[in-house]
């Protein structure tokens, strides 16, 4: 039906997505071997590890889940603790839902919002207009397996791999998150000024009392609605800025 | 039927519905101006948010990491893409714990 979203008129895309993908994939390696871990000390198998992975594709909510299944915690508070270790991505699915083409099938809207993860998000948002989900399909073929191999390999081989690599790996992940936001905030002086004002609030919220005593998510949460919404009231954006910064 | 695997469906049902429901429900433009500026901001201010401090207690050494973040903004201003900042904020953390 619809030639635009067909897989051979976007072979180059989905070749791109590949590409972005393998620092992530990389990254996913590090953080699900560590993640494997606590699955197994939950008292999963590696191939309960894997499916959890592969199902969730969520870092901190499948940590969280992990404590919870070692504590034999009840399933309405599994539910949720997932729920909120994970609602900045019913943000993000907002956000991107701004992004999608009117044209676009159905179907793609279901399958993005499957792999909507922070580092999936991020890449697939940076990109200018709409979204093409051959762009993330393709970074998720290289970033989606290693997300669950890794986290089965955790399982399986405990503390295998040096200290000194899975530290070096564990920053892959910050960095791909700078090269989404840092290059906007150099062409609006107001996405400069968010991104100063967000590491300041982050750092103040971690290690202030009362604040820090919450939870990594509901932080997170709280600072993206707090600073996104007196952005929104002091810097409105008017719809032809938008079209300059998307370029 | 093992209890893990209830668990884990749980865990993937929740995190699913998450994340699929917004992008399947507002099949519109959002209107409000207000709103408009809201999403644009959200996926900035929480990737920062996510980034500081947290790069810190990543590494071995909380240097290694703040050099590593110093790096990353470096090479992104002057347009490295992410698999290059990727690298150079990883290879920082190695040399600089080498020498640590």
């Amino acid at each position: 039906m619809n030639k635009t979203y067909s897989f051979q008129h976007n072979t180059s895309i989905f070749r791109k997505g590949i590409k972005d993908g393998i620092p992530i994939g990389l990254g996913y390696l590090a953080v699900s071997f560590s993640l494997g871990i606590a699955a197994k000390n939950a008292g999963l198998t590696p191939f309960q590890a894997f499916l959890s992975s592969a199902l969730c594709n969520a870092s901190a909510g499948e940590y969280a889940g992990f404590t919870l299944i070692a504590a034999s915690a009840a399933f309405l508070e599994v539910a949720l603790v997932t729920l909120i270790a994970n609602a900045r991505y019913l943000l993000m699915s907002c956000a991107m839902s701004q992004r999608i083409d009117p044209d676009m099938p159905f179907f793609h809207r279901i399958f993005l919002g499957f792999y909507i993860t922070d580092e999936l998000f991020g890449i697939a948002i940076a990109r200018p207009g709409y979204l093409n989900p051959y762009y993330t399909y393709g970074a998720v073929l290289i970033a989606a397996p290693c997300w669950a191999f890794g986290t089965a390999l955790g399982a399986i081989a405990g503390n295998l791999l040096p200290l000194r690599l899975v530290s070096a790996f564990s920053v892959a992940l910050y960095g791909m998150f700078l090269a989404v936001f840092i290059p906007p905030a150099r062409k609006s002086k107001v996405v400069c000024g968010l991104i100063v004002v967000c590491f300041f609030a982050s750092y103040c919220a971690a290690y202030l009392p009362v604040l820090s005593g919450l939870s990594e998510g509901i932080r997170t949460i709280l600072l993206t609605v707090l600073i996104s919404a007196g952005a929104a009231i002091l810097f409105p954006r008017n719809t032809t800025e938008e079209e300059q910064t998307n370029e | 039927m093992n209890k893990s695997y209830v668990y884990i469906l749980i865990m993937a049902g929740v995190s699913f519905l998450i994340r699929a429901l917004p992008l399947t429900l507002f099949q519109k433009q959002i209107k409000s101006r207000f709103l408009q500026s809201f999403l644009y901001y959200v996926p900035y201010v929480t990737l920062a948010v996510m980034t500081f401090p947290a790069i810190l207690h990543a590494t071995q050494s909380p240097v290694s990491g703040a050099l590593a973040l110093f790096a990353g903004i470096l090479a992104a201003w002057f347009g490295a893409d992410l698999f290059k900042t990727a690298v150079v904020c990883c290879g920082v953390v190695f040399l600089v714990e080498w020498f640590l």
